[in-house]
This record gives C-alpha cells, structure tokens and sequence, in this order.
C-alpha cells in the first residue's frame, strides 16, 4: 500500500463509514484535511515519473489490472480533488434530510475523481469516473433545487451517452493495437505508440473527442451543465464543475494526446471551431444570463474552451498551461459556487435584478467574490492568468512566424483573446449589480458567512494566489510529465 | 546582491508590502493604514532618489520557465526608468500626504489607502519591467487598482459603472496588446526589451507583420493612455476621489501607454508607417478633446479633457520622434505630471472647501477666500497653457518643434490645440475664481490644512523650474533653441488666453453653446448604440439559439434512448435508476472486449 492508495482509499471507505451511521458531518471534514495532507505529503516525495505504483492482478491475460501510479500531472489533479473536497465538505449548510447519505455522495465524488486521476489503468481510470457521477445524480436529484429532477435526468442520460461514446472510442483505441501488444496500461499504451497506425488514429480519435467532449462541456454538447449547476446543491456544483468536469480533459491530455497525434491532425479544424464556439458563443450566452447560478455555469462552459485551445496547440507550452488552467478553473468556480450558495441560501433570489449593495453589507463577501470573479477572467496574480497566457502563448507558436497569413489555430487564439474581453463584460457586470451601489431592501439584514464558508473561500483563493504568484511551484510537476506524454 | 540589485526590488515590493499589510492587519484602523502607506511612498520617494544615482542595471528571477518559454520578472534600471520612477514615486509620495487630509473623514479610509499602495506596486512594476509579459502583468494590475480606486465610493452608482467603463475599455485595448506580444514574441523568440532589440532584423524581414504588431501593441497604449477611440473612460474616471485622479488619471497611469511607447521606441523608429498612425491617433486624441474641454462645467471633467488632449500631444510627439531615451514624449509627460498632479490638487482643495461642488458656474471670486490655492492653481494654469518659461513651455516647444520637422498638418493641429488649452484653461480660472462668488458656498471657501497646501507649493515650485532639467535625462542628441516655434507658441497662448479673458470675464453663465463640443461628440451615445445593437443583440440571439440546442439534444435523446420508457420504469431521485443508467456503461465494455 502506497499513500496514493490511501488518497483514494480514504474518501470512498470514509463515504460507506458515513453511510453506515459515522457522525456525518466530522468524519468527513476529517477524510477531507486528511486527503488533502497526504496529498500534500505525496507530492513533497515525487521525486519524478510515474510515482507510488501499486497494482493487482484483475484479468491479465487481457491485460487489465488495478493499478494506480501518479505522474506530476495526476498529483496536481489530486490536490485539485483534495482542495476542493475540503472547501465542498466545509461549507455545507445544515442538511434536513438524509444528512449521512448526503455527506457520502459528496465524499464519494471526491473518491472517485481521485481514483481516476491516480489510476494507470485505463478502464479503472474509467469506471473511477462512472463511481463518481452516480452521487453527482443522487445530490442533484434528492438535494437540488428548482427543477432538480429534470435537471438530474438531463445530467444523467447526457453524461451516460458521453460515457458510452467514449466507452466505444476506449474499445476501438484497446483493439487498435495489434494482438499481443494490447494493454490497458496507459504507460505501456504511450510507450508502444507507434503500433497504432496513424491509418486508424482519425476514426478512433472522434470518439474520444466526442465522448470526452459531453463529459466537458464542449460546444455543442454543453447543454446540460448550466441547469444542472442550477439545481446542484453547493458542494455538488463546486465538485462537479471544480473537479470531476476535469476528467475528460484530463483524458485528452493523458491519452488521445500522446497516442493519437495524427487523429489529432485530422480533426484540428473541427475542434478549433468548436472550442472558439465555447469562447465566443457561449460567451454571449453567458451576457444573455440573468440570475448568477445559470451565469456561473455558463461561464464555467465557456472557459473550457481555453483549455481545449491549449490542448488543441499540441506543443508543451500550450498542454502545460492547459493543464495548470485545470488547477486554476476548477479553484476558482468551486469559490464562485461556494460563495454563489451562500447567496442562494441568505437571498431571495439569485436574479441580478433583486440583489444590489451587498458589499456594503457583507464586505468579506464583497472582497472575497470579486477576488474569485478577478481570478476567473484571468487577471495577474491567481493561477488562472499564468496558465491562460501560456494557453495563448502555446496556440500562437502553434502556427506560422513572421506573416499575417494566421493559421487556423493563430484565428482561433485572436478569437481567444477577445473571450478575455467577453469574460470581463458578463463577470463585470454581475459584480457591479449584485455587490456595488447602495444596499437594495431586500437585502437590508445580509451579513458575512459564517467562519466555515470564509475558510474554505480563503483557502481556495489562497491556492489560486499560489499558482499564480508563483507558478513555478506547479509547472515543476506539470511540465516533466507533459514533456513525457508528448514525447519530446 | 549590492546596491544596484537591492534598491530597485526595494522600490517595488515596498508597496506590495505595504498593501498587504493595510487591506489584511490594519484594515479597521484608519490613522494607522493612512501613516503606514505615507510612510511606505515617502520611502519609496527616498529609494528612487537613490536609484537616480545608480549605474545602469538589470536583475530577473525567472517567473514561468519551460521549455520554449521563458517569462522573467526583472528590474530594467536605465534612464528612462529611473526619471520615470522619480516621477511616479514624487508625486506618489505628494498625493498621499495630502489625501491624509482630502479623505479624513472618509468612512473606508483604510481601504482607501490600501489600494493606493497596490496602485503603486502596480505602477512601479511597469516602469521597472524589463519585458513585454511583465508588464503586461503589472498593466492588468494597474487596471484592476485604477478599477477599485475609481469605484472607491462604490455604492453610488455612477462610481460603479465609471470603474467598469474604464475597465472594460482598458480591457479592448489589452486584447491588442498581448496580440501584439503574441506576434513580436512568436517571432523574435522573446519577450524582453533587450532580447527584441538584438532580434531587430529578424523582426524588419516582413515589414508589414511588424507594423501590425507594433499597432496592435499601440492598442494598449491607447487604452491605458485614453487615446481616441478608446478614451470615452477617462473623463467618467472622475468619479473617483480627486486625489486618485490626480495620482492615477492625470500624473501617472495614464501616462504608461506613453511610457510603454518610448521603451518600444526602438520598434517604432523601424516602422515608419506605424510611427505615422501613431502620430495621427494621438494629434486627433489631442485636438478632439481640447474642443470637448471648452465647454465643460465640471471642474474636473475639463482638467480631465485637458489630460486626455495632453496625452494625445505626447503620443504624437512618440510618433514623430521616437527617442529610445524618451524624447520630447517623456518630456512632456515629466513637465506635464507636476503641472497637471498640481492643478487636479487645487481643483481637490476648492472642492474640499466648498463642500463637493464641482460645477465652476457655481464658484467664482474664489482668489479672496483662497489666496495660496488661487496663486498655485494659476501657476499650474500657466504651466499647461505654454506661458514662456515656465516648465509646458520648454516640453511643448520640443513636441512643436519635432511636429514642424516632420509634417505641416500635425503642425498646425499642435498649434491650434495649444489656442485651445489657453483658452480652456483661462476659462476655467477665469469663471472659478474671479470675479464674484456666485453661490453661498463660494462665499466661504478657505484655504485648506497645511498637509493639504504643502503639497500644493512643492509642485508648484516644480512647475517652474522642471523645464530646466539638464537635456540629457531625455534627449539623445542635442537639442537647439527653436525662435521660430517659440514665438508662435507663445502667440497660440497669448491668442487664446486673450479670447477667453475677453468672452468670460464678469459672465455669470456660459454665453456659447457648442452642444457637439458639451455632449462629448456624442461617442458616449454612439458606443453605447454599438454595443447594444452588437453584443446585446448576438448576445440575445445566442440564448435564444441555445434554448433551441437545448430542445434539440432532448428530443434527440428521448428518440435514441426511448427516454420516455425509462421515465416510467424508474422513479425520480432512485438509486436504482441511476445506478441502472451507469451500469450499462460497464456491460457495454465488457461486451466489446469479451465479444469484439
């Protein structure tokens, strides 16, 4: 037993302990400071590669084991898991019914990503994700608000049909390999490569990116994420957007990436044109919005188009800030979602029009919500500025030097760099309605958070202003095993 | 590390400090966070006096470092940066002392000061950056403080959208920026100064490529630096307090666009057709505001007009003759920094003393009650408009002087812009304070505390004498004393001072009306059509087409999945249902490993 087992050991055994009748609310604040520590201490001994390796015979003769091992890449993805599970978990509200059920989905969300992100094994890598979407469901479903069920639905079939797609692409990628060779070993996948003929790699690539694509929101399969985040309880919306919405980029990056760079090729217009689709069009639906939850779920959809750009760069620059955008997406919209439920909570409503002046009443929440606000549009000083800029930087040297003639991908970064603008208008403008001017009557008697829900916002910004202010302390795990999947 | 390493990290991590300390420790004691960051800019004053001394020198720690990029944070002391310093930190240090009073009673003083301490980091890091990604860094964080400071009075709803305007407008001309970066890095393989200069000629191989990316890059300028089209945000700027306007929206950020410019002005002088467009934007900048400043009425809307119009001279002057050491631009952003921080001060002391009236048909005979305020604001007033010796005389002549080498028309706008500035400006001190008061309130108007007045003097002082820097802090060749611009400078002064003296003395109300010249040219209601009948409208359609997806992708999915069967076999919010849905998925693997 490695600390990366217990890592994913911990949440899931703490979720049937709690389901079981453990004090619900304490044994999972514990499961979560501990999953977060041993994180922390798993990444102080990586020394590089693949490290913590662990595995256990499932059906070797198809080449399927449970096997978990963590590159720099995953380890960052598990402090991600970690960081949010703690500030998920600490700032949930008193829950009325059914509270131990409730505090074991959420946990067992966290259990899941983390199994995923630290598992070699392609199909565990896999399932790990299927493990963490039926709690997705439950805390919609049981928990939510509004029209939860409706929206429960939609997040389930969509996301089944995402799995399915990508099922099918992982099958095709499995039997793509010459008999003999087949493995579910993602580092022997990378490693034998080249026995994928490049013939094959646009026909199996689609179905990755189709199927990945629901799980992230890709334009157009988006749909269901901003009313699910709508009616998702608070811990739920900040998992699902912070977390587990970064598997499928993930996968892209850990394995159509590295395996199938001439699908990647064959494709690249296709997704460029649907990730400047998440940029601009889905910017313009995130203007359009009205109340803050739908606004926030929006542009959570719409910021997944920088990512895809950075992956679509297919240059170290470009995945290495894609993958530290993961890192500073997902902290930002958990404190957005978190700070977005305590207003969902203390107000009557979420509409623009009904909010107004908070910030004289509450000026924690004033400051701390337009730091995260600041933080989502990329300005200097949180994580999220680094990686998009290496995102921009990396796209750009993607094409040609020195001429006007821009490629596509060089269209696609111009187009980029005015969601910046897009992203500034929408964020702005919510800011200036909900927090400034004087305080409207309906919200005469808000105060601040209670401590809970500040910590958890102060920790989360806390880490954004790490990866920001200091982006080395990343880079330095993300960067080798970039270079690593992309063979250079 | 020695001296030369030590003090300029010094200069600029003291207000970082400094900021950090207010806004988290001392954010509930107002007198403290008001000592402390007076104290931190007077230190940083004292930093860049001794760093004026320092020889040339350049330190970085590498910030992202990957293969294939290579983003330092580094300190460029040189000339150009060490005036600029001088200027930001002097009057830094001036605005604070005298906001101590100017915000006593404010009720979030601390708050107040704290953001002026991040303004200064953010500042300082431009002059000091090395690089272009540097300063862009520090350029976002000039506009996130100019945003909160701006928005200051936040609950008042004009504040809050002039912040977001200037934002957002700034925002416009960042996506030309770090396009622009984008394209020079892409290129030249580097983002400092130093390595670009040594990459000229591979940059000069596709001169059209250059000039774009030198014009993108402008587009930074021209927001930060209010350039048309992208001005409309500074004179809405004002609705932040009058010692933040002087600081940031007349002395100092403002005149980063210019300062950018001049570290660049090594690519410019490669692109001469950029360098052209340069000097037009910025003479139609300059000439189109000091129309708009004529008919004004609040007080710091024509200062601020009178700022933008400056800015406008000082780009042209880029474009003309771009001075890696700066050039008659940074000269004039140097002369013009004291002159116009000390008119924006005097118009603060006037509106402290006459309980916030800005409207200057509301003043009047202000020079009785206000004797030291008056005699100051006139010297900044005759400073601006070119009167002979004093310190906008000497850096106006170079601009002029550069314009009639270059190009008669540019000439000839400088000129008639210089009739415009002594006819504005004679205006407004005409109508403030000659004359009789025109309300009770000008009636007890008094010279303000000695914190307030101090201030007042030192830059006053400044603005006679600045002009007489030795030539070398900005000129790289010698310059001569031109007689034949002076004397029609002085005679464009004389004219319109005469004009405005002859109309506005003794007038109770503004007998012209020029509404095109009242109402702004109208940009304000054409942006705001645009933007409407652009954004509002895509934006409004795009929802709309997303309901459609949305609708689709469901009847799709009922279709595929004969969805509505399974709404009727499993209840909502069941384990078993979702648990069902999941589980097809495995089945589904098993099945094509098993039986592919």
């Amino acid at each position: 037993m490695t600390v990366l087992n217990f890592i994913v050991l911990l949440p899931i055994l703490n979720a049937i302990a709690i389901a079981c009748g453990a004090p619900a609310r304490k044994s999972a604040l514990l499961s979560a400071w501990t999953q977060l520590a041993l994180t922390i201490v798993a990444m102080c001994g990586y020394r590089g590669g693949f490290a913590y390796g662990s595995t256990w015979a499932v059906a070797p003769e198809w080449g399927l084991n449970l096997t978990f091992g963590a590159d720099g890449l995953a380890l960052v993805m598990l402090l991600l898991t970690a960081i949010v599970t703690v500030a998920a978990v600490w700032v949930t509200p008193k829950i009325e019914k059914r509270e131990n059920l409730f505090y074991a989905c959420v946990l067992l969300i966290s259990g899941g990503a983390a199994g995923a992100f630290a598992s070699v094994d392609m199909f565990f890598f896999y399932a790990f994700h299927e493990l963490a979407l039926i709690p997705t469901f439950l805390l919609i479903g049981i928990w939510g608000q509004g029209e939860r069920q409706v929206a429960a639905w939609k997040i389930t079939i969509y996301l089944a049909v995402g799995s399915m797609i990508l099922l099918v692409g992982l099958a095709k990628l499995y039997l793509a390999f010459p008999e003999g060779a087949r493995t579910f070993d993602m580092i022997e996948m990378t490693k034998a490569r080249h026995l994928i003929p490049a013939a094959e790699q646009g026909g199996i690539y689609i179905w990755l990116l189709v199927g990945f694509g629901v799980l992230i929101s890709l334009f157009p399969f988006h749909s269901w994420a901003a009313p699910a985040y709508a009616a998702a309880p608070t811990p739920a919306a900040m998992l699902h957007a912070g977390v587990l919405k970064k598997f499928g980029l993930y996968g892209l990056i850990r394995i159509a990436v590295p395996l199938l760079p001439e699908g990647a090729k064959v494709w690249m217009n296709l997704l460029l044109v649907l990730l400047v689709a998440n940029i601009l069009y889905i910017g313009l639906v995130t203007i359009a919005q009205k109340k803050l939850d739908w606004m926030l779920g929006y542009s959570s959809v719409m910021h997944m188009g920088y990512i895809f750009l950075g992956i679509a760069a297919g240059n170290a620059i470009g995945i290495t800030g894609a993958s530290l955008l993961m890192l500073g997406h997902g902290l930002s919209i958990a404190a957005l979602f978190a700070m977005c439920g305590y207003l969902r909570q203390t107000s009557p409503s979420l509409a623009f029009t009904s909010l107004g002046g908070i910030a004289k009443k509450a000026p924690f929440l004033g400051y701390a919500f337009g730091m995260a606000a600041f933080a989502s549009i990329g300005l200097p000083g949180f994580a999220n500025f680094a990686s998009e800029a290496m995102v921009f930087f990396g796209a750009f040297k993607a094409g040609p030097a020195a001429t006007l003639d821009f490629s596509s991908i060089q269209l696609a970064t111009v187009c980029g760099l005015w969601g910046v603008v897009i992203s500034a208008v929408y964020m702005l403008r919510a800011y200036r309605q909900i927090f400034q001017g004087e305080p409207q009557a309906n919200v005469a008697a808000f105060k601040d958070p209670s401590c809970s829900i500040k910590w958890s916002v102060i920790l989360l910004l806390a880490a954004l202003m790490v990866g920001g202010l200091w982006p080395k302390s990343m880079l330095n795990f993300i960067q080798p095993s970039v270079e690593a999947l992309i063979g250079k | 590390m020695n001296n030369n390493e030590i003090i300029p990290w010094f200069i600029l991590l003291n207000p970082l400090i400094t900021a950090v300390l207010i806004l988290f420790v001392f954010r509930k004691n107002h007198g403290t966070a008001a000592t402390v960051s007076t104290m931190s800019a007077f230190f940083g004053l004292v930093g860049s006096l001794c760093a004026f001394t320092l020889a040339p020198t350049h330190t970085l720690v590498l910030w992202i470092d990957i293969p294939g990029l290579q983003i330092p944070i580094g300190v460029q002391l040189d000339h150009l940066s060490q005036v600029m310093l001088l200027v930001v930190t002097g009057i830094g240090f001036l605005v604070h002392l005298y906001s101590t009073v100017y915000m006593e009673h404010d009720e979030s003083k601390a708050r107040f000061f704290g953001h002026l301490s991040l303004f200064m980091f953010s500042m300082l890091g431009i002059v000091l950056a090395d690089n272009f990604a540097m300063m862009f860094i520090f350029w976002e964080l000039v506009g996130v403080s100019s945003y909160l400071l701006i928005g200051h009075w936040f609950t008042r709803d004009a504040a809050g959208k002039a912040a977001n305007k200037a934002f957002m407008m700034n925002r416009i001309g960042d996506f030309g920026f770090m396009l622009g970066i984008l394209m020079l890095w892409s290129t030249a393989g580097t983002v400092t100064f130093k390595g670009l200069e040594a990459a000229t000629g591979t940059l000069t191989t596709n001169p059209m490529f250059l000039t774009a990316a030198i014009l993108l890059v402008f587009c930074g300028a021209m927001g930060k630096s209010a350039q048309f089209p992208l001005h409309t945000w500074l004179p809405d700027a004002m609705e932040g307090p009058t010692p933040v306007s002087a600081l940031i929206h007349a002395a100092t950020m403002v005149a980063a666009g210019v300062f950018m410019l001049a570290r660049i002005a090594f690519l410019i002088g490669l692109s001469p057709a950029a360098a052209l467009i340069i000097a037009w934007i910025g003479a139609i900048t300059s000439i189109l505001a000091a129309l708009m400043a004529t008919q004004q009425d609040d007080i710091k809307r024509i200062l601020a007009y009178s700022t933008l119009s400056q800015l406008g001279y000082m780009v042209m002057a880029i474009g003309l003759a771009p001075d890696p050491s700066g050039g008659p631009a940074m000269f004039h952003l140097f002369t013009h920094a004291f002159f116009k921080a000390l008119l924006f001060l005097g118009a603060g002391a006037v509106i402290h003393a006459l309980h916030h009236e800005q409207d200057i048909w509301k003043m009047g005979g202000l020079s009785k009650h206000m004797p030291k305020t008056t005699v100051t604001f006139a010297i900044g007033t005759a400073a601006l408009t070119g009167f002979p010796l004093l310190a906008g005389f000497w850096s106006k002549d170079s601009i002029l002087a550069a314009a009639s080498e270059k190009s008669t028309p540019l000439y000839i706008i400088g000129l008639c812009v210089a009739v415009l500035t002594a006819f504005y400006m004679t205006r407004l001190f005409v109508v403030a304070f000659l004359g009789k008061p025109r309300t009770e309130a000008a009636h007890h108007g008094h010279d303000c505390p000695a914190r307030m007045t101090v201030p007042l003097l030192i830059l006053a002082v400044l603005s006679v004498i600045a002009g007489f820097v030795p030539e070398k802090w900005f000129f790289s060749a010698h310059q001569h004393f031109h007689w034949n611009i002076a004397i029609p400078a002085t005679i464009a002064f004389a004219v319109g001072t005469a004009i405005a003296f002859k109309i506005y003395s003794g007038k109770d109300k503004d007998p012209i009306r020029v509404s095109a010249f009242r109402n702004k040219f109208y940009l304000d209601e054409i942006y705001g059509a645009i933007v409407a009948g652009t954004q509002d409208v895509l934006a409004y359609i795009a929802n709309a087409v997303d309901s459609l997806i949305s609708g689709i992708v469901r009847l799709a999915g009922m279709a595929a999945w004969g969805v509505g069967f399974l709404f009727r076999l499993l209840q909502f919010g069941n384990v078993q249902g979702y648990s069902f849905v999941f589980g097809l998925g495995v089945v589904g693997l098993i099945w094509f490993v098993v039986f592919k």
